[in-house]
């Protein structure tokens, strides 16, 4: 694996195996009285949050401290990133401090990318979500559930819905999922389509019912409800009766189907209360398996010769195959 | 142990063009059969023995020795693996290794006589990570080791219980093991850093030229 | 002051020829000056000096990242003899004492003529009229007017706009883009956007102001020029527009000639610019727009930013390129060594129509003996690469840095005075 993990897009089915690998058998870790390995001894992991999200940052926090790395939380409220201290000189005072690697949330799509092509640190750089372009652990965490469930994923039919236009998890997820061969369908309003959706390795629907016959797993995305402000939808109500996961569509589920959601929920909005809570529903299982994910991440990022400057060439490899197509049609 | 003629040995296996075995398939038989003997006299029968192999040869070992020592008690001994890349010193020198399945059986290893399985002692450096990673995960009674094969050049003061077959070699050379479980025979054979197939970091056998 | 014999250039690409500057303008080569300087054009390019019908100078107000006299060296260095000052200043240029104080600025520079636009609306607020017929007034002759940077998207106020600057032979230059389309927008709104999970500035939200804008036009009898069209849409619009005769003329900006979106993958906000980079069908348009003249000119849309506020998050950088001394390479790449312009038609596109437009005297004129001594020497054999800390501008933001681009300006002449000679500003 490179030196970063910026992009789900970046990973090759090789590398995203390695990852799922790894995490199965460092999820046992769970099991034992002692729920620690050594690797890590000595390392610096910082968790660099500029947006507010608890679940995550505690989420890489145990993944580095089981494998026995120090953490160092810096969230940006009262920082003096708030003060106006700019993204560069954030990364050169964590580079003075010696961090071996940096997991980033910003508001701001590619600021990761930024801090990884910058020169300004040489630490790994974990993106842990840029803005609405990428989540990529918590694709990986999904796949890695979905494996557990349904066995590999080749051909496995998995629907995503919700809004799909500000959700750096769907991105995440279509690459991924369709890298390791399942079968990808998108489904929200028109208004909640990235444009250029037709370009993506996956089918795209405006219909949930007709999407839920025969999927083997489905992803509900959470709705924020002032998105019908800005005319995405005229009112929660109506976002979920037609795109919401209620009873009588968990209902007609095919039997083995799992429902997943990446958190925090919308009970209501966009999945029912019960339906979350319903056996199938793997919400909580997630969380876990984040943990054993973001430790194989960690692992698979730091070992390998330290101090060695190995730049990421941009544009990615799926980011230049969809220019290509973009240059025909706009 | 007496001293065999080492460097004329190994230095006119340095000359010879290709591997040389040292071990065939009824060899191999043989030393894993007095191995298991000798565990058991060691620890007067299996009751609390539980074998635990190194990946990747170490665990198929593992198997075969706790077989042939259940066959001779008439009970079942409880056999494994323990997987120590995380428990590795070298961890920052070399890009990520993909890690093997870490079973230990039901009865867990606390109270338990432990014994390590592997097929190659060299450095040690494996031994040392495998102690560690059994630390964690519980406490036994007593950790005995057990290789098929000691070729010298210990790091670390670390040594065998049991031993198949004690191979003086020079730094130069490799010694690599084959099992029918993982490859097309059983074999164990040397060869110089020249006629060597594989690459060092290759998981053809992973203990070998590993950690050094 | 001094002459100049120039000898062997090619004037507006064609056989070589000697031209002698004295007094400020061109004369015959029988009266020249026994003192006159003989400057050696062997291969080189003549050209009227090129005009900019839009450049960000930034003073007063943000001295931090240019000024109008590093501007116009720039300018100068750039080949360029005239330059038209946006108005988005601060103060904004919405009175004619503001207005004169950038005029004035120009003056004590000297390295070209600048010439200050006026704001249209007060504040840039688009919501009232500023004191348009001051402007005109005002020793700085305002004809320009402009709130580039915001879009007058209140229709009935530019239909006000449009009307009133009938009285003076003035022209509304309109950045079109419709503000609600276009909240927060980082980048062009497409596939690329899409997958780089970035707001998108979609075409619709130039193309449906262009078009409101030229109906309007047409139906009040006035002038229309649009800025930096960059999409395919756009230049059908403004060719639908001529063909019917209307008054509309149109701008391009040289990086919208020849860069993408996708550049914006890499996230350095070197590529972040208002409009932003759109596909390479639109760039193939804009390109075939200049050449068959649906697109009047090249104008540089030159904006200096800060290093600060380009060496961030692309959600925290200001938008805009630097443009001036690389505008005329950016040109030749994309239109003269590609066989879509030659040198005649650069001449038409860089200094004859916009100093036209922009109603500028004594710019943009044929190369004739008693014309003023606008002049540029190119050497368009030469190639050179990009290196930011080169540049004249106070600002490093070139989207060109490290880029092999053909063509150098080697001598730049303003009313008959060398501001650059041999390649260097004097």
């Amino acid at each position: 694996m490179k030196r970063h993990l910026l992009s789900s897009a970046d990973l090759s089915r090789a590398d995203a195996l390695q990852v799922l690998d790894t995490a199965e058998e460092l999820r046992t870790l769970a099991n034992r009285p002692i729920k620690k390995l050594p690797t890590l001894r000595g390392r610096t992991v910082v968790n660099l949050f500029f947006e507010d999200s608890t679940r995550t940052r505690i989420s890489f926090e145990a993944a580095a401290k089981r494998l026995s790395a120090d953490v160092i939380n810096f969230s940006a409220k009262g920082s003096s990133v708030s003060k106006g201290e700019s993204l560069k000189d954030t990364a050169l005072t964590l580079e003075a401090m010696g961090a071996d690697a940096v997991v980033i949330r910003h508001g701001s799509s590619g600021a990761p990318h930024r801090l990884a092509t910058s020169g300004w640190v040489r630490s790994s750089v974990v993106n842990a979500g840029d803005g609405t372009h990428e989540h990529p652990t918590q694709a990986l965490l999904d796949a890695f559930t979905l494996r557990r469930h349904l066995g590999d994923l080749d051909g496995r039919r998995v629907t995503i819905v919700g809004d799909v236009l500000h959700s750096r998890v769907a991105r995440s997820n279509a690459w991924l999922l369709s890298t390791l061969g399942a079968d990808v369908t998108l489904v929200a309003p028109p208004t909640l389509l990235p444009v250029g959706v037709e370009n993506w390795p996956v089918q795209s629907s405006y219909d949930l019912d007709s999407a839920l016959d025969k999927c083997d797993a489905v992803m509900m995305l959470r709705v924020q409800r002032e998105r019908m402000n800005a005319a995405f939808f005229p009112s929660a109500r109506e976002y979920s009766r037609r795109y919401g996961l209620d009873g009588r569509r968990f209902a007609r589920l095919p039997e083995h189907a799992i429902v997943m959601h990446p958190g925090p929920m919308n009970r209501g909005m966009e999945i029912a209360a019960d339906v979350a809570d319903s056996a199938r529903s793997v919400i909580v299982e997630q969380v876990t398996n984040g943990v054993a994910v973001r430790m194989a991440v960690l692992y698979l990022l730091l070992s390998g010769q330290p101090g060695e400057s190995e730049r990421d060439v941009a544009p990615t490899t799926r980011e230049s195959e969809l220019s290509g197509l973009a240059g025909a049609a706009r | 142990m007496g001293p065999s003629a080492p460097r004329s040995e190994s230095h006119q296996r340095q000359l010879s063009a290709s591997p040389v075995v040292v071990l065939d398939a009824a060899d191999i038989q043989r030393a894993l059969t007095r191995i298991a003997h000798e565990i058991l006299e060691r620890n007067r029968g299996s009751d609390d023995v539980v074998l635990l192999g190194i990946p990747t040869r170490g665990v198929a070992l593992a198997r075969r020795v706790a077989a042939i020592m259940g066959g001779v008690e008439g009970t079942d001994v409880p056999f494994g693996s323990i997987d120590i890349t995380m428990y590795r010193d070298d961890l920052r020198m070399r890009p990520a290794r993909t890690l093997e399945p870490t079973e230990v059986p039901a009865r867990g290893i606390d109270d338990a006589i432990v014994v390590l399985v592997d097929d190659v002692l060299f450095s040690g450096r494996t031994v040392r990570a495998a102690l560690d990673a059994l630390g964690d995960i519980g406490r036994p009674r007593a950790v005995q080791l057990a290789t098929l094969v000691d070729r010298g050049h210990r790091e670390l003061p670390i040594r065998a219980d049991f031993v198949g077959k004690n191979l003086p070699t020079s730094l130069v050379e490799r010694v690599e093991v084959n099992l029918l479980e993982y490859d097309e025979r059983d074999a164990v054979f040397i060869a110089s850093a020249a006629t060597a197939g594989a690459s060092p970091a290759s998981p053809a056998s992973p203990a070998e030229g590993a950690i050094r | 002051m001094t002459s100049y014999r120039i000898t062997g250039a090619r004037l507006l690409g064609a056989d070589p020829t000697d031209l002698l500057l004295t007094d400020g303008r061109l004369a015959d080569l029988d009266d020249a000056p026994t003192d006159a300087v003989t400057v050696d054009a062997d291969g080189l390019v003549a050209l009227p000096g090129l005009v900019d019908l839009h450049t960000h100078l930034r003073e007063p107000g943000r001295e931090d990242s240019e000024t109008v006299a590093t501007g116009s060296r720039a300018a100068a260095a750039g080949g360029f003899t005239a330059v038209h000052a946006m108005a988005n200043t601060d103060p904004v240029a919405d009175t004619a004492g503001v207005v004169e104080q950038v005029l004035n600025l120009g003056l004590a520079a000297g390295y070209c003529d600048v010439r200050p636009v006026g704001a249209v609306t007060v504040g840039l607020g688009g919501t009232r009229l500023a004191e348009l017929g001051a402007m005109a007034d005002s020793a700085a002759q305002v004809r320009m007017f402009s709130d580039d940077g915001k879009c007058v998207s209140d229709a009935v106020l530019m239909r006000r706009a449009l009307e009133y600057v009938k009285a003076f032979d003035g022209v509304i230059a309109q950045h079109a883009q419709e503000p609600r389309l276009t909240e927060d927008a980082q980048m062009n709104e497409g596939t690329m956007s899409g997958v780089l999970g970035m707001q998108g500035w979609p075409a619709v939200a130039e193309e449906a102001i262009i078009a409101r804008d030229i109906l309007l036009t047409a139906h009040v009898g006035s002038r229309l020029h649009v800025c930096h069209v960059s999409t395919a849409g756009s230049v059908e619009l403004i060719r639908w527009a001529k063909g019917k005769g209307w008054n509309v003329t149109a701008e391009v900006t040289p990086h919208h000639l020849l860069l993408t979106d996708d550049l914006v993958a890499t996230y350095d906000p070197i590529y972040k610019v208002n409009p932003p980079l759109r596909t390479s069908g639109d760039v193939e348009a804009l390109r075939a727009g200049l050449a068959d003249g649906t697109i009047d000119c090249v104008a540089t849309d030159h904006a200096p930013h800060p290093t600060e506020d380009k060496e961030c998050e692309w959600g925290a950088a200001a938008m805009g390129m630097l443009g001036l001394e690389t505008a005329l390479s950016v040109v030749q790449q994309a239109m003269v060594d590609t066989g879509l312009l030659d040198w005649a038609d650069v001449a038409d596109r860089m200094s004859v129509r916009p100093a036209q437009i922009g109603r500028l005297g004594g710019h943009g004129q044929p190369l004739e003996p008693g014309a003023p001594a606008n002049l540029v020497l190119v050497d368009p054999a030469a190639t050179r690469t990009i290196d930011p800390r080169d540049s004249a501008s106070l600002s490093r933001n070139t989207p060109y840095a490290g880029r092999e681009l053909p063509g150098r300006v080697v001598a730049t002449f303003l009313r008959g005075r060398a501001t650059v000679l041999d390649g260097k500003l004097q």
